[in-house]
This record gives structure tokens, sequence and C-alpha cells, in this order.
């Protein structure tokens, strides 16, 4: 039996030392008529050979890409042979949570360091351990920043990606709070300054803003927060590109004081939006109100540094109802991975950032060129929406193996004809051109036929 | 050992980018940042660096952890290879219907499993963890009662015995925690129950078996006291390992409950992280469930969102769904007859260990445990050995430490939790193990008492590390 190393004699002799006949004895708690005797309705199980192969033929029902313009919250980015050989180390994968400090140094100091890369991202002086993503992370940061101001009232922009606000709105209906969106200035692709400012009374808890947006549009965070704290209001970041910190004004130099995001595109592949994680960062007043695990620096008995689990006067096994948040597990092994990949990088971070935006840039000025109209007028860091684009494009582009982006309409029905196109380091020159000529060939289509 | 910061040399970086093939900028003065202080180390260094981290960590594969309610059991190797399979691993989440074929027969599949061995017709893998999954049921049974204009009901009951995660989930709905006591025989006390139950009631919260590894004989009566005033029983499936394949959820009377598919279904816990929170429920439920749903059209699947009722979205795309693919490969291993086998060889297993030490360490409760028993320290105390020397002695004989103190009705409490993967010699060796720390607490306590002896550390300090916390490394890189 797959991973039941017990072989018949061992069944007999632990019976024997328990002193009972059969295991169904152990289960004598159990009303009768609840205990399952007969078999499931189940397939036989596999060998692993015939496991590889079954799931092999579910997997290649996938339409796989081989340039992919999508992101929209995850993100096709290289990464690094290294990272990921070292991110599936055994010792990290198979441990738990490292409530043992002792036999734990080595994942506590890596959640610690993980901690410090995200502070210093985020220019802001606390994080915790990491939350499941970006969008649980941004419903627990509703429920935080409602328990900072003891106020109901969350506001969103619309131009936050459209199911982190569905997930916001979970969180506040569960808690009883109130959640409005506030309108995005159709020129620009920025939150409505003003309707914000309407809207932000002295009952509002938080605001909640992405940037860059889910159009790729930067936002003036550094504004925003200066009004959200005149109404005495936390100010909320939301990041679903990280990589954009490698660049943009950190959000603690905008007087942010929550950041709160996605880390996927820090050396995690993109998976189908998981597994990845989310992190939460703040400003030092409200670390005791942060959810989640939080890494510490100590001592042990003999004076020498070590780390440990801390500020637990926080988390649900101690504090149970009156915790900052119900979670528990985590995810610590793609923050490690993130980790790696962030001192692979380093400094570069900033390089590879400056190469995402100069190529969307450049991809976008070329589309520009030919017909597709780029649909907002702030600057972008490495997406864009554009204008015109029709599913025969989409069509002709898969036909390539190109996934060309992401449709709009779904979400925002004002932008019918719009699509967000992402551009990272893994597109090529070439992917670049490919797409431009399936898109000459579609326009030049009807002068053809003509 | 010093820090990845500490190890970092100003242009030491070897990290090279692809050729650019444009440089313009669009980011205005004051957009962009000035200064990263992140480390340069080069590929050695970090190779070097993490095996290090790594190698002072403990996993299942580094040894025998036995850890209570987490169910730490073998994570075979071919789930991580088929969750990296290039068509999973390079899915986007934004892929139209059409595209998404392999990712949505997948989930399907593994829904269907689930419904099978859980009795549940309504489910979803939406949930990222286990508190991922209570929060979502919690909010069902919210919607569920809101739906019925039963808008009196604010109490939500939670047995002494409980995981923390209950009442604070609980708490996050915005309801009221009531304590139901256990009694005697480490099961919910009855009379107690029907004391503090009534038509204001939510429902209850029940971990099955519960925390002290017992599995409540009174279920079923409990599911009808409940139902009876309209309350719903919710499931923490934390402890589900026990009871795979012995018993159906559904037929004790529980309307919904989680599944951590990081226990139970043997996907890795990540250092931890990452987890997977199937919730399951009854048929009138199943309106509130998650919006997002995989529905099968003849031989394809698509998403379905049209379910007004529902509790909205709890997380982004498909959820954490590299684990949901461990999780199924993992199911295929095991068919219908590994199925059948899991809880019973679980209990099986912590009924030796609990047999063979019974006269060693205490046990509160005398009845056959499930997958975990529960151990304490009263027979220790007369030499001054607590169940925290116990704990950090096991570590200096290579094993992970049990749950301690935890439940906390239990005083001093070391749970121990083998779980099916372990064979007997690997039982026995820790029972011999176990023994041999018993023997020593009567003759050589200060052994005991300052163990570790083998770890990189010594015991540390948490009480500074909370009053003065140091969260990160204060070393500049520039």
């Amino acid at each position: 039996m797959p991973y039941i190393p017990h072989t018949k004699r061992d069944t007999e002799e632990m019976l024997k030392a328990i002193g009972i006949n059969q295991i169904e004895d152990l289960f004598e708690a159990v009303p009768s008529d609840l205990l399952e005797m007969n078999e499931f309705n189940l397939p036989a199980g596999f060998s692993e050979q015939e496991t590889r192969q079954h799931v092999s033929g579910i997997a290649a029902k996938n339409w796989t890409a081989e340039a992919s313009f999508l992101g929209g919250g995850f993100y096709h980015h290289y990464i690094p042979e290294h990272v990921t050989n070292l991110g599936t180390r055994s010792e990290f994968f198979t441990a738990y949570t490292p409530y043992q400090p002792e036999i734990s140094q080595g994942i506590l100091q890596a959640i610690f360091e993980y901690q410090t890369m995200i502070v210093r991202l985020t220019g802001l002086d606390a994080t915790n351990a990491s939350m499941y993503d970006g969008s649980s992370a941004t419903g627990e940061t509703c429920l935080m920043a409602a328990n900072i101001t003891d106020r109901k009232k969350i506001l969103v922009a619309r131009s936050v990606h459209p199911q982190y606000r569905e997930v916001m709105r979970t969180y506040c209906n569960g808690k009883g709070l109130i959640m409005e969106e506030v309108p995005f200035d159709m020129s620009s692709g920025q939150v409505d300054a003003a309707a914000l400012g309407s809207s932000l009374t002295e009952e509002i808890a938080g605001i909640f803003v992405q940037s860059p947006n889910f159009f790729g549009v930067v936002e003036n965070m550094k504004e925003l927060s200066d009004m959200a704290h005149e109404k005495g209001a936390v100010s909320v970041q939301i990041i679903t590109e990280a990589l954009s910190l490698g660049i943009l004004t950190p959000p603690g130099k905008n007087n942010v004081d929550i950041a709160v995001g996605e880390g996927q595109s820090f050396g995690i592949p993109v998976s189908g939006g998981g597994p990845s994680f989310g992190f939460l960062a703040c400003v030092e007043k409200y670390i005791r109100k942060l959810p989640g695990r939080i890494v510490g620096e100590t001592v042990d008995e003999d004076g020498k540094k070590a780390y440990v689990l801390t500020l637990q006067a926080r988390e649900q096994h101690i504090r149970r109802e009156k915790a900052s948040s119900n979670i528990c597990t985590n995810q610590t092994l793609f923050a490690i991975r993130a980790l790696i990949y962030l001192a692979t990088l380093g400094k570069k971070l900033r390089d590879l950032a400056l190469l995402n935006h100069s190529h969307s840039l450049a991809f976008q000025k070329m589309l520009s060129e030919k017909g597709l109209r780029r649909v907002f007028s702030k600057p972008f860091f490495n997406e864009f929406v554009v204008d015109g684009c029709d599913t025969l494009l989409l069509q002709k582009l898969k036909e390539q193996r190109i996934a060309g982006g992401l449709p709009l309409k779904r979400f925002y029905p004002e932008l019918k004809n719009s699509l967000l196109v992402c551009v990272t380091e893994m597109i090529t020159k070439d992917d670049m051109e490919k797409y431009l000529r399936e898109f000459l060939f579609i326009k030049e289509a009807p002068l053809r036929s003509a | 050992m010093q820090t990845i910061f500490e190890k970092s040399v100003l242009g030491r970086s070897q990290y090279q980018l692809p050729v650019a093939i444009a440089a313009e900028i669009e980011l205005g003065e004051g957009m962009t940042r000035s200064m990263l202080d992140l480390p340069e180390v080069s590929e050695l260094d970090i190779v070097r660096h993490y095996t290090a981290l790594s190698q002072r960590s403990f996993g299942v594969d580094t040894g025998f952890y036995p850890l209570g309610s987490c169910t730490m059991k073998y994570n075979p190797r071919i789930n991580e290879a088929m969750a990296g399979l290039k068509e999973f691993a390079q899915f986007h989440p934004w892929q139209d219907d059409a595209d998404s074929q392999g990712t949505l027969e997948l989930i399907y599949r593994t829904q269907e499993y689930l419904t099978e061995v859980t009795g549940f017709p309504g489910l979803t893998l939406e949930p990222a963890a286990g508190a991922h999954g209570e929060l979502t049921a919690v909010m069902m049974m919210k919607a569920y009662h809101l739906d019925r204009n039963d808008t009196q009901r604010r109490k939500m009951l939670i047995p002494d015995s409980a995981h923390g995660t209950n009442p604070a989930t609980a708490a996050m709905c915005g309801f009221d925690t009531v304590e139901v006591p256990s009694d005697a025989q480490g099961g919910v006390d009855l009379e107690k129950l029907k004391a503090v139950l009534d038509e204001k009631t939510v429902g209850m919260m029940l971990t099955i078996p519960n925390t002290l590894g017992l599995f409540d004989r009174n279920i079923l009566e409990i599911s009808k006291l409940l139902h009876e005033k309209g309350a719903l029983l919710y499931m923490d499936g934390a402890n589900l390992n026990a009871i795979l394949g012995a018993v159906k959820p559904a037929k004790m009377g529980v309307d919904v409950m989680h599944i951590n598919l990081h226990k139970t279904f043997s996907t890795p816990h990540g250092g931890g992280g990452p987890g997977g929170g199937f919730v399951g429920c009854v048929s009138s439920l199943v309106p509130y469930l998650p919006a997002q749903r995989i529905v099968k059209d003849g031989d394809s699947f698509r998403l379905d969102f049209s379910a007004p009722k529902s509790i909205g979205r709890v997380r982004a795309f498909y959820s954490n769904f590299g684990v949901i693919v461990r999780a199924y490969t993992y199911m295929l291993r095991l068919g219908k007859e590994g199925t059948k086998r899991i809880g019973r060889y679980a209990v099986l297993n912590a009924n030796y260990i609990k047999a063979r030490l019974k006269d060693f360490y205490n046990i509160p409760f005398q009845q056959h445990c499930m997958h975990e028993v529960v151990f304490n320290d009263e027979k220790q105390t007369q030499y001054h050995i607590t169940t925290m020397d116990i704990a950090k002695r096991l570590i200096d004989f290579g094993y992970h430490p049990p749950t301690i103190y935890f439940p906390l009705i239990v005083h001093g409490s070391l749970m121990v939790e083998p779980t099916e993967t372990e064979s007997k010699e690997t039982l026995d060796e820790f029972i011999d193990a176990m023994m041999k720390i018993a023997e020593e607490a009567k003759v050589t306590p200060e052994l005991l008492q300052r163990a570790p002896h083998s770890a990189a550390v010594k015991r540390v300090d948490s009480v500074k590390a909370a009053r003065n916390p140091v969260v990160v490394c204060n070393t500049c890189c520039t």
C-alpha cells in the first residue's frame, strides 16, 4: 500500500501490544452505523508511473503560450535555477511552523531575512512572515484598518484588481464593515482624487489604492495618503506587481501606512494563481495590529544570537477570539523562495524593473504607431491598456502561441474594446514583432478582401 | 550565523539581465526611488548560505515529526513533480476557460474525490489554508441564517478544547463566542451544551475527533440538539486524518466542514505554508459557497459565477492551485484501498505509542485515542520535570518535539501524532527514547532541564524578543 509501511506481522504485533483483535476495535466510540466498512466508489490506486501518465494527460489539456502578454496580478518573470533549487530543499518544504526554535533556526533566520527584504523594499518598518496571497492579505487589511481606527467604512479605488475587490467585500461583509468604491479618471487612469476627497469623511477607516493599479498606471500615493491622514484614516497601498518596488518610490516615502500585496513576481511560477505569497508591511505604530506570524531576534541561554516567533499575544493560539486574525498557516516556503530571489538580484532588481518599464513603453509605442491607441495618459510600470482590440486579434495571436493580453470588458463595461497588455523581461523583440505582424494582418484584412 | 545582509559586499553581485532593447522611461521626477538597500552576494554565496539555513531546520525528511494536530506525514515526491509540470506551472490564471481545461478538470476531479470521502455534495477548493476554510465556512453559516431572515443568531458555541482559530474565526465574522466545557471523558458536556444552546445560536464549531485525540461518542446527539434549535454544526477538519476512509463527516450531521490539504492529503507544510483549505457542505448551504464554481458541460469544463446568494470570493484566481495538484496526485495513488486505510493506520500507530508508554507518562483520558495521543507531565512533576523539558530533550534524540501545552484543558499536555506513514520500527525507536527520557527524569533531571544539548542554540529567550521586538536586520548594504 503506498505510503503505509505496515507489514501484516507489524499490524498483528501492534494490535497485540494494544490488546485488541482488529483495528476497528479502536473505533468503538464511533456509532456503529457510521463506521464505513464498504469500499469507496473510487478507482483502484495507481502506481506512480500510471499517476504520472494520468496527471500529465490532464495537464496537457491546458493551452500553453510560448509568449504571454498576460499580467493583471500574476506575472511571467524569469526564475534563476538556483532559486527553484534551493527553494525546494526538503528541510524547508517538509518542515512546519518553527514553534520549536532550537531546531528551527534556519527557517526562523530565513523569515527574519525575508522580513528585512520586505521592509527595505516598502520603506516601512515592520512586516509579518507572509500571508496566503495578495487578495486575502488585502481582505485582512480591511479588518486591520477598522481595528486601528475603530471605524467601519472602507474606501477602495475601482482601479484596484477586480478580484481583490471581491475578496475585500467578502471580508468586509463577514465583519460587518461597509465598503465603498471610488471611480477612476477615464483619461489619466488614476483614481479620481476629487471623488475620493468627497467620500473621505471621518467615518472612513482606510483608503485602499493599488499602485501600479490594475491598468498598470502609477498613482499619486503621497497626495492620496495625505488626504487620508487629514481625516484620520489609514492609507493602504495595494501592490500586485511586486517588481515595481524595485524602481518606484517606496510606499513608506509616500506616507503610506500599510503596504499589502502579492509577491509572486519574486521567483515564483504563475501556477494558476498559487501557491505564492502575500506580503503585508506597516509603519512601526501598527506592528501589534498585524495579523500572522512575526520572527524576532533574541538570544539563547548562553547569550548567543537566536531567532524566535514573537509578539504572539496578537495571535489566535494565545488570544483566541481577541486575536488580530485567525491566520495560522501562511506561505513561508514561498516567502523563502522570494528571499533567495531578492538576494540573487540584489540592487539589480532596480535594473530589472527599469527594463520591464522600458520594454513595455517601447512596445506600447510600437502598437500606438500602428493604431492601437493607449487609453490612459499617466505613466505606467510594465502593463498598459490599449483600445481598438477585437477578439479576432487574440485568436490570431493564439494561433501563433501568443497570449495577447486581458480583455477588460468583463470587469469594466466602459472599457469594452480595451486590452491590458503586460511586457516583462520574458517578452523578446521577436515576440513583439510577431504580435505587430498579426495586428497589421487583421487591420489590413478588409483592404485585402476589398 | 551571519545574515545575508552581513555577507553583502558592495560590487559583488554577478546577476546578469538580458540585453535591453529599449531604454526610454516615462517615470518622472519624484516617482522613482534613489536607493535600494538589498545585498550583493555571489551565486555561490547564496547557495551556501541557504543550504546552511536549510540544514539548521527540521522537516519530515530529517526525522520523525510527531507534532500533534499537524499531521506531519510523508510528502511524496511525485506530488512535487506533478505540480511542477510545465502546463500547470506556466498556466496563467487569466487564460480563458477554453485554454484552461486541464486546470478546471483537475480541480473538478479533486472535488469528486472529496465528495466521495466526505459525503458532501457541495464543495469549494478556494480557501488557501485551514483557517481560511474555517472563515469561509463560518461566513456561509452567517449567510445561511441571514438569508432566512434569522438575524438574531449571534452566538457561536466552541468547546474549551478547540483550536484558537475557531474563536478567532467567529470573531472575524462578528459573532460572540460561548465556550462549552468538556466532560470528564473529554467530550462535549451535553448538559452544559443544552444550557447555552438556544434560538440565538449560530452553530457550533467542533473539531472531530477533538484536540484530545478523542472521538466524541455523543456526536449524533450533539448534531441533533443543534439542528433542533435551528443551529448548524461546523466540523473543524484539522484532524480528519483520523477518520479518513473510516467515517464520512456528512453522516454525523455535520453541515459544513473544512479540510487541510496539507495535513490529510500529504501536501508539504513548507515551514509554515502553503496550505489548502477545502470546504464541503450539505445541499442547504450550497447557495452560499464561494461564487466561482466549476461546471462540467459534456466533456468540457467552465467557470460559473451565477450564485447570487454566495458569500463572494475569498481568494483570487484558482487559489493555491499547485497544492490542489499535489493533493490530487496523492488521491490517485491512494485509490479506494489506500483511502480506506489512512484513518485506520493513523489510529493504530497512535494507540500503539499510547499502549507502550502508558506506564511511563500520565494519560489523562483512557478511551482509545484516534490519530493522536495526549500525555502530560504529571508523573514527572515530582522530579521537577515539565513537558517543556521532555520536549526539548527529544531534540537530542533526533526527534521533532510533539505539540506541547495544547490542548489548553490538559495541564502540561504533550500531544503525539505519528501519522500512518511511519513504520513500527520508527515508532519503537521513539518509544525507547521516551522511556529513556522518563528514566532520565528520575536519575539525571538536570539533563532534561538544560536540554537541548545538541541543537544549534540553547533555549531561547522569548520574553526578551517580545519586550523589545527586533524584527529586521539593521546591517546596511549600501
